[in-house]
């Protein structure tokens, strides 16, 4: 009846105990202040069935953020596992446990943090940027917003019911196979990032569209802010990528459920087939990640410089030799496989090639720089740390595209360090950067400056304290994913030092914490009546902050690059017009992506437990509320021009959600 | 503010110069850079010279970013202002330029060093090389010595200045073999047979280790690599002839039941196709 479902799967330590009561807990406390509040109707009519991509933009972001404080949880259960499990003692965790939790650590960083945060900013920032008042497709972007957090919760589930994956973040076979993992871990991994990555997919096909089709009139590609630009490219790699993925794993699920025999050992299957097709989509994968953040970089080196950004067109073709070359280097994660000199020179030089297009975006921002008038607000500061870490982790990622230097620090800390810097100093930090940078244009004021620097100063410490000693234990001969090393080694002070830079870390996540409660505290104060608190650029700033659901009840025109910034000089020179209130097609809000989604979460919960019956009912649900929504004949409605008219002439501070 | 900065940046000083200073004094504790055979020596260079090569540009970026953010701060009144220069084709040729110059030298490095040092390639030596067949189990690693008809677990003897040819396979997940004192590694995978050569230019016990997540007894998948003198390699040899432990197909069953953290064991060979057998079990039909 119930699968492989059966009491024994909620059985669990003290620790996964902990978190799951403690979820109970938070969850009675919200759902209980729901019903005082009387917020249901809110957040069903305002959240829920929203298909404002402003709004599913938070959505994205509060998961996300969700997921970071579960990731660096996890980070931090690994620093203090290691700091102390050596010679006789084996530290705290088990195992097994440990092998849980590195899994969970980088699977929540990717899947869960890195591509929410990058799907959030795109919902909130590109139709802004394009002058658009929606995206192309509003209801699959709800979709996709569901079955992202269906994907979530997924990962999260599995620590109360049953057990997560130990095989790493991508779980190679044969060890992922049920040979050696029979348990359903693999099968949680699998489901969350299969339905997580479809919603990935749908997204990244949703954004091309949005940002060829429906840019502002004269916007023409070469008039894209860089930020639209590099989500643009970021939105190829998607799709070109992620079907790698999906059949990847897919595959896997059929060896798993069905007894298949693609990535076995036996049977005539090859694992390395697996790694392979992974790696085709895992490096184009980092590259979905950290393009968006060189978007941000570009627009706030150039707002934060009072200047245009430097060598526009430059930065545009380095964008696109990026995403081209993305494509070519999968091989690198895996010389060590055993393939011929050629095969792995070729792929090491495509890798350096990657360096050159890089390099050439740094010096344009730092000519963005030169000639500027520098103000150093929180999103310059990681902006500079961004270079320092990006620099040195560019510098080791090059030097491992060299294979035989390769087979010394491949699996070792070394690589660990590399990406962390890539993906912490790149992505993360580009995240808190857009992060200061957009908050008034999101929530109508700006974030408290003075806590923002503390934070920074303490991630930037807990970055090198926990990062930099990495490099040098991994030169000793310390591989990734240990639980336990000889004393005879001499790792310890280093693991310690480790340890110490997550506190840092974990103290500039309180900070950030403090300081978005202090700085709703004192909202008041620093409400941003303009729409354009840095002096901007780009169209975003052009609206209200926050922006109607409209968006703009005027379509702005493009004249040039940098649009808002000429708007604004043109009206200095007096160029103000006379325009009149137009009818606006909007779309209404849809209960079927969250009901899509739930259908999806269940079937997902039927395929991990092999509960049959559950995953044919769940299927033909899905299949009915896709057949009813694609029945919905008047999907819009038309507001009238004297309601835009009202909002628009309102206070603009006034937050005026859609619902 | 000025006294700020000062002390700001002489904190960055002294920890850079104390983080340098620690690595300096323990630096004969870092593997990678205290190689003990001709294979590690090279990619240890290997490693300098590309590290050198691309300081060439990152030294630059760093001090650039110092200097212009300082010199363009908002505060400055003595830099010239000049929002809309925003395109030099000099500075563009530059920087497309010198990098890929710098690229293409290391690309020409990655060529000649990926084939000077193919794994799969024997070293040049006057020594007779040793053959040691090298199986992942969960989770130890046997090494069979066929010309000498022993095998061990979690022992790699070897005779300095011999180069070793290893054959790599696996009965167990995914492995990977690595001694950083002696050279890079190579991955160990079920139904395939990997090759690496490496050498000890002197005596010496070298740790080694799997690095590639294989189960839950991976941690302990860590073997010590003893290299002596050939006097000492061949009484070690002796020593394990008469070991009363003996691997063939039924005792090896035994021995490849998962078990963590394997103390060493010696035995004498009977089977001399066994690696041939292991290798070849996944190909059966079922």
């Amino acid at each position: 009846m119930f699968g492989k479902l059966t009491l024994d799967a909620l059985k669990h330590g003290p620790i996964e105990s902990g978190v799951s009561y403690s979820v109970g807990i938070v969850a009675i406390i919200v759902i209980t202040l729901l019903f005082y509040f009387k917020g249901w109707e809110g957040l069903w009519k305002g959240w829920i069935t929203t298909l404002d991509p402003k709004r599913i933009g938070r959505m994205y972001l509060i998961v996300s953020l969700l997921m970071l404080f579960k990731g660096v949880v996890d980070a931090g259960m690994i620093r203090a596992q290691l700091a102390f499990s050596v010679g006789e003692s084996h530290g705290y965790l088990e195992s097994n446990h440990f092998q849980q939790i590195f899994t969970a650590h980088g699977t929540s960083m990717i899947f869960f943090v890195g591509m929410g945060v990058v799907f959030g900013l795109l919902n909130i920032i590109v139709p802004l940027q394009i002058g658009a008042r929606d995206v192309a497709f509003p209801f699959l972007n709800s979709l996709s917003f569901w079955l992202f957090s269906v994907g979530a919760i997924l990962v999260n589930l599995s620590l109360m019911v049953g057990n997560f994956s130990g095989a790493g973040w991508l779980p190679y076979p044969p060890l992922s196979e049920l040979q050696y993992s029979p348990d359903v871990g693999i099968d949680y991994w699998i489901w969350s990032v299969q339905i997580a990555g479809i919603g990935s997919l749908l997204s990244g096909v949703n954004f091309f569209v949005t940002i060829l089709k429906m840019r502002a009139p004269g916007m023409t590609l070469m008039r894209m802010p860089l930020f639209t630009w590099s989500a643009l490219n970021a939105m190829v790699l998607v799709i070109f990528a992620f079907p790698i993925l999906t059949v990847a794993l897919a595959l896997l699920s059929l060896d798993r459920t069905l007894g298949m025999h693609f990535f076995t050992t036996d049977g005539g299957g090859n694992p390395m087939l697996f790694v392979n097709l992974i790696w085709a989509w895992g490096h184009p994968e980092v590259y979905i990640l950290i393009l968006p953040f060189f978007g941000v970089f570009s627009e706030v080196v150039s707002t934060f410089s009072e200047k245009r950004l430097f060598g526009y067109t430059s930065m545009v073709w380095a964008l696109a030799a990026i995403t081209f070359l993305s494509f070519l280097v999968w091989l690198h994660h895996f010389f060590t496989m055993g393939a011929g000199a050629n095969v792995n020179a070729f792929f090491g030089v495509m890798t350096m090639l990657i360096a050159v297009p890089t390099g050439v975006k740094v010096f344009n921002w730092l000519f963005t720089m030169y000639g500027g008038r520098i103000h150093f607000k929180t999103p310059m500061l990681w902006f500079l740390a961004f270079i320092f870490i990006f620099g040195t982790g560019g510098m080791t990622g090059v030097l491992m595209a060299i294979p035989p230097a390769d087979y010394q620090v491949h699996n070792s800390l070394f690589l660990i360090a590399h990406f962390h810097s890539m993906v912490i100093g790149g992505v993360l930090f580009g995240f808190f950067a857009a992060y200061s940078y957009w908050f008034p244009k999101v929530f109508g004021f700006t974030l408290n400056e003075k806590i923002g620097r503390y934070a920074f100063w303490c991630w930037f410490m807990g970055f090198i304290l926990a990062i930099m000693p990495l490099y040098v234990l991994g030169m000793m001969g310390a591989t990734r994913r240990l639980d336990h090393y000889d004393a005879s080694t001499g790792w310890q002070p280093l693991y310690i030092v480790a340890a110490v830079g997550i506190i840092f870390i974990v103290l500039g996540v309180i900070l950030q914490n403090i300081q978005l409660l202090a700085s709703i505290a004192e909202r008041r104060r620093n409400r941003d009546y303009t729409g354009d608190p840095w002096n901007g650029r780009t169209l975003e700033w052009a609206t209200s902050s926050p922006p109607k659901f409209y968006n703009f009840a005027f379509v702005p025109e493009v004249h040039g690059r940098d649009a808002f910034w000429s708007m604004k000089q043109a009206e200095k020179a007096g160029g103000e017009h006379e325009h009149h209130y137009e009818a606006i097609h909007m779309p209404k809000r849809s209960g079927m992506g969250f009901y899509i989604g739930m259908w999806v979460f269940l079937l997902g919960f039927g395929l991990i437990w092999h509960i049959w019956w559950l995953v044919a009912l769940t299927f033909l649900g899905m299949l009915i509320f896709t057949i009813i929504r694609l029945s919905d004949d008047e999907p819009e409605q038309l507001i009238p021009a004297s309601k835009i008219k009202r909002i628009d002439l309102t206070k603009r501070h006034v937050h005026n959600g859609h619902s | 503010m000025k006294a700020k900065y000062l002390l700001g940046i002489l904190f960055w000083i002294v920890a850079l110069a104390l983080a340098f200073g620690l690595l300096y004094k323990h630096y004969d504790q870092i593997a990678m850079l205290n190689p003990k055979g001709w294979v590690a020596e090279q990619q240890k260079d290997l490693m300098w010279l590309a590290t050198w090569l691309m300081l060439l540009v990152v030294l630059p970026v760093f001090i650039m970013t110092g200097w212009i953010a300082w010199k363009y701060r908002a505060s400055n009144p003595h830099a010239k202002y000049t929002p809309d220069w925003d395109n030099s084709y000099l500075a563009e040729a530059v920087w497309w330029g010198f990098p890929l110059l710098i690229v293409s030298v290391l690309s020409v490095v990655t060529y000649t060093s990926s084939h000077k040092l193919d794994p799969y390639k024997p070293l040049e030596s006057d020594t007779t090389p040793l053959k040691v067949q090298v199986v992942a189990l969960q989770w130890k690693w046997l090494f069979i010595y066929p010309e000498q008809k022993i095998a061990s677990v979690n022992l790699l003897q070897i005779p300095e200045k011999t180069p070793i040819n290893f054959e790599i396979t696996s009965d167990a997940p995914m492995n990977s073999f690595w001694i950083p004192e002696l050279g890079g590694q190579i991955y160990a995978m079920s139904g395939m047979r990997t090759k690496l050569h490496l050498i000890a230019d002197q005596p010496g016990e070298f740790a080694g280790s799997s690095a590639n997540l294989s189960g839950v007894g991976f941690s302990g998948m860590r073997f010590t690599t003893k290299a002596t003198s050939q006097q000492g390699f061949d009484e070690w040899v002796k020593k394990a002839q008469s070991s009363s432990q003996s691997l063939e197909a039924k005792s090896y069953e035994q021995l490849a039941i998962p078990s963590e953290y394997n103390p060493v064991a010696l035995f004498t060979l009977k089977d001399p196709e066994l690696f041939e057998t292991i290798l070849h079990q996944t190909m059966q039909m079922e």
